[in-house]
C-alpha cells in the first residue's frame, strides 16, 4: 500500500495537524519510505496468534470509588494559555 | 573541589558520610560545571538552589544515623518528568512554559531517599529520536570526540542531556526514560551505564507521554553500583499508574555479585548483523569471554522474530504516539496560536507551530495506521508480532538467564551526519526487542573503537530479574577496565 498526497492530506487532517502543500509533498515519500519498510510484517504468520494486549501478565486493579483529590481549580488552569470565570476559554464554537 | 565531580555515587555517599566533604561541597561543585559547560547544551533549565536545599537537609541530617539512601546526592532530571514548579516541556514547543503544579512518582521517590535536583536535562522532542536533534532547544553535544577531530558528535538520543551530564561530570547520575532505547543507546554513546527495568517497575506518572506500552523509565550513572543503587529509590508500586508492578522492590546494590558460576549467558544468532562494523562485532566476542572468565556459561540462542522487532516498533509506538500526543489541543496548557477558523483551526494552528517534523511524522505514521481500514493490516498485525517476539525470548530464557548483545549498531555519530528518519531508527535494532517484550535491559561500557569513541555491551535480563543483569553488568565493568574519559574541552 501506498499513500497519495490527498491521503496524507487526509491524515493531517484527522490528527489536527496544519500543513502546506510543500510540507505533504514532502511527507509523501518519507511515509511511502517507512510504511513500504513496515509492511515486510506481511510474511510473518500470525494464524491462532492472540495480539499482545499486556506486555507483563498482571490483572487490572479495582480500587475503592472514593474521591481522593479535588477542590484545586486554581492549580488545574493555572497553565492553561487563557482562563476566564474559573474555566478554560476556547474560541467560540456555537454562533 | 572539582575532583568531587568525577566521583561516583557511592563514593560520593561514602564520602558524604564519613565527613570528608559536606553535602554542600557535592552540590557547589556540581552545581560550578553545570554552569560552566554550556556548550553541551546538556541542561533545559538549571535548578542550583534546589540541588543546595537538598544538600542543606542532608548536611543538617548528617550525624543523625539515619539518612536516607541519597542524602547528599544531586541529580539531573530528564526533562520528561514533570517537577513541581520547574519548567517541563519534553524539549518541545508545544510544552512551552509548562510549569507542572504536581511531581511526578519517580522524582518524588528520589526527593524522599533525599536527592536534589541540578536541573533539567535536554531531549529529543517527546523522546522521538536517537541523536538528539530533535530538541526544540537544539541539540545536545557529546563531551566525546573522535580521535584528531572537533566535529560535534550526538551523545545519542532520546535521554541526550542525561548521557552528556553524566559523562562530562555535570551530575553523578540521572534520571532517563526507555521507550525503544533512549537511556541504552546513548548510555552506549557516552561510556556511561544505564538500565531501564522492567517494564511497571518505575511508575509512570507524571512522565510526559510517548508510547505507553513501553515507556519506562530507569537511571544512567557512571557505574553498575550507581544504577542499581538509584533504580532501587526510583522504582516501587504506584496505585497512580495502572501498570505499575505491586512488587517489593529488591535490595539490588545488596544483591550484586559479579561470581557469575552456575549463569547460562544465550548469544542470539540472529543479532549477528552483517552491516555491522567488525569491531564492535569482535567487543561482543570480548564480552563473552569476560563473562566466561566470571564464571558463566554462553549457550547459543535463537530469537526468530528479531528481524520484525524494529518495523513492529514503528507501527505500535506512533500508533500511541498519535493517542497520547492529542492531548496537546493549545487549551490547557503549552502553546497556543489562534489560527484563522475557530476551534478547528485553534487545533491545527498550534499543533503546527508547536510540533517538530519527527513528532509530525510519527503522529501522521501513527494517525494513518489507527485509522479505518488499515487498523487490523497494521495495528493488530504489529500486536501479534510483538506477541511472537515476547515468546521468543520466554523461550530462550529456558536455555539461558542472561542475554549479551552489543548495544548499538555504530558508534556515536556526527549531528547532522544521519538525515533518512529510516537509516536513524536502526539505531535501536538491538535495543527495540527488548523493550517490546517488557524486559530489564542495561548497557555497560566495553571498550573504545578506532576512532577512540565508546561502545556499549548490551545486557538483556528475564522479566523482574534486573539483579542478574546488574551482575552480569558488574562482571563485565570489572574485566573491561573501562577508565577513558573525554577530554574537556568544552
Amino acid at each position: 500500500m501506498s499513500v497519495s498526497s490527498e491521503q496524507v492530506r487526509h491524515i493531517a487532517k484527522l490528527a489536527r495537524i496544519g500543513m502546506s502543500d510543500a510540507e505533504i509533498d514532502a511527507l509523501v515519500p518519507e511515509l511511502n519510505n517507512i510504511l513500504g519498510w513496515v509492511e515486510q510484517l506481511a510474511e510473518v504468520n500470525t494464524d491462532g496468534v492472540e495480539p499482545l494486549t499486556a506486555v507483563i501478565e498482571q490483572k487490572l486493579r479495582l480500587r475503592e470509588d472514593q474521591i481522593t483529590d479535588g477542590n484545586i481549580r486554581e492549580a488545574v488552569l493555572a497553565n492553561a494559555p487563557e482562563a476566564q470565570h474559573g474555566f478554560f476559554a476556547v474560541p467560540k464554537v456555537i454562533e | 573541589m572539582s575532583e568531587i565531580t568525577s566521583k561516583t555515587i557511592a563514593q560520593l555517599r561514602d564520602g558524604f558520610r564519613s565527613g570528608e566533604f559536606t553535602a554542600r561541597e557535592i552540590a557547589e561543585s556540581f552545581n560550578a560545571a553545570v554552569a560552566a559547560a554550556k556548550a553541551l547544551n546538556a541542561y533545559t533549565v538549571e535548578t542550583p538552589e534546589d540541588a543546595l536545599a537538598a544538600a542543606y537537609a542532608a548536611d543538617e541530617a548528617r550525624g543523625s544515623g539515619d539518612l536516607p539512601s541519597l542524602a547528599g546526592i544531586p541529580l539531573g532530571i530528564k526533562d520528561l518528568f514533570a517537577t513541581r514548579g520547574v519548567d517541563t516541556t519534553a524539549g518541545s514547543n508545544i510544552l512551552k512554559g509548562f510549569k507542572p503544579p504536581y511531581e511526578s512518582t519517580v522524582t518524588a521517590n528520589l526527593r524522599k531517599a533525599g536527592a536534589g535536583m541540578l536541573g533539567k536535562l535536554n531531549m529529543d522532542e517527546f523522546a522521538m529520536g536517537s541523536s538528539n536533534e530533535t530538541s526544540a532547544y537544539g541539540p545536545v553535544i557529546s563531551p566525546w570526540r573522535r580521535k584528531g577531530s572537533n566535529v560535534g558528535l550526538t551523545p545519542g538520543g532520546s535521554s541526550g542531556g542525561s548521557a552528556a551530564a553524566v559523562a562530562a561530570d555535570l551530575a553523578p547520575g540521572v534520571t532517563g526514560t526507555d521507550t525503544g532505547g533512549s537511556i541504552r543507546q546513548p548510555a552506549a554513546f557516552v561510556g556511561i551505564t544505564g538500565i531501564k527495568p522492567t517494564y511497571g517497575r518505575c511508575s509512570r506518572w507524571g512522565v510526559v507521554a510517548f508510547a505507553s506500552s513501553l515507556d519506562q523509565a530507569g537511571p544512567m550513572a557512571k557505574t553498575v553500583r550507581d544504577c542499581a543503587i538509584l533504580l532501587e529509590a526510583m522504582a516501587g508500586f504506584d496505585p497512580k499508574d495502572s501498570t505499575s508492578l505491586d512488587l517489593p522492590v529488591p535490595n539490588w546494590e545488596a544483591g550484586l555479585s559479579s561470581d557469575l558460576r552456575g549463569k547460562r549467558v544465550g548469544i542470539p544468532k540472529e543479532y549477528r548483523i552483517d552491516s555491522v562494523p567488525a569491531e564492535i562485532n569482535a567487543l561482543w566476542d570480548r564480552g563473552i569471554e569476560w563473562l566466561k572468565d566470571a564464571g558463566a556459561t554462553p549457550v547459543e540462542i535463537s530469537l526468530p522474530h528479531t528481524k520484525y522487532a524494529l518495523p513492529t516498533y514503528y507501527i505500535i509506538a506512533p500508533a500511541e504516539a498519535s493517542s497520547n500526543l492529542a492531548r496537546y489541543d493549545g487549551v490547557r496548557y503549552g502553546l497556543r496560536e489562534s489560527g484563522c477558523d475557530g476551534l478547528d483551526g485553534m487545533y491545527k494552528a498550534t499543533r503546527e507551530a508547536g510540533f517538530g517534523a519527527e513528532v509530525k511524522r510519527r503522529i501522521m505514521i501513527g494517525t494513518y495506521v489507527l485509522s479505518a481500514g488499515f487498523y487490523d493490516a497494521y495495528f493488530t498485525k504489529a500486536q501479534k508480532v510483538r506477541a511472537l517476539i515476547k515468546q521468543d525470548f520466554a523461550r530462550a530464557f529456558e536455555q539461558c538467564d542472561v542475554i549479551l548483545t552489543p548495544t548499538a549498531p555504530s558508534a556515536a555519530f556526527g549531528i547532522g551526519e544521519t538525515t533518512d528518519p529510516l537509516a536513524m531508527y536502526l539505531n535501536d535494532v538491538f535495543a527495540v526487542p527488548a523493550s517490546l517484550a517488557g524486559l530489564p535491559a542495561m548497557s555497560v561500557p566495553g571498550g573504545l573503537d578506532e576512532q577512540g569513541l565508546p561502545l556499549g555491551l548490551h545486557l538483556i535480563g528475564n522479566e523482574l530479574d534486573e539483579q542478574t543483569v546488574l551482575n552480569a553488568g558488574l562482571a563485565i565493568e570489572e574485566r573491561a577496565g573501562f577508565t577513558a574519559r573525554p577530554e574537556k574541552w568544552w
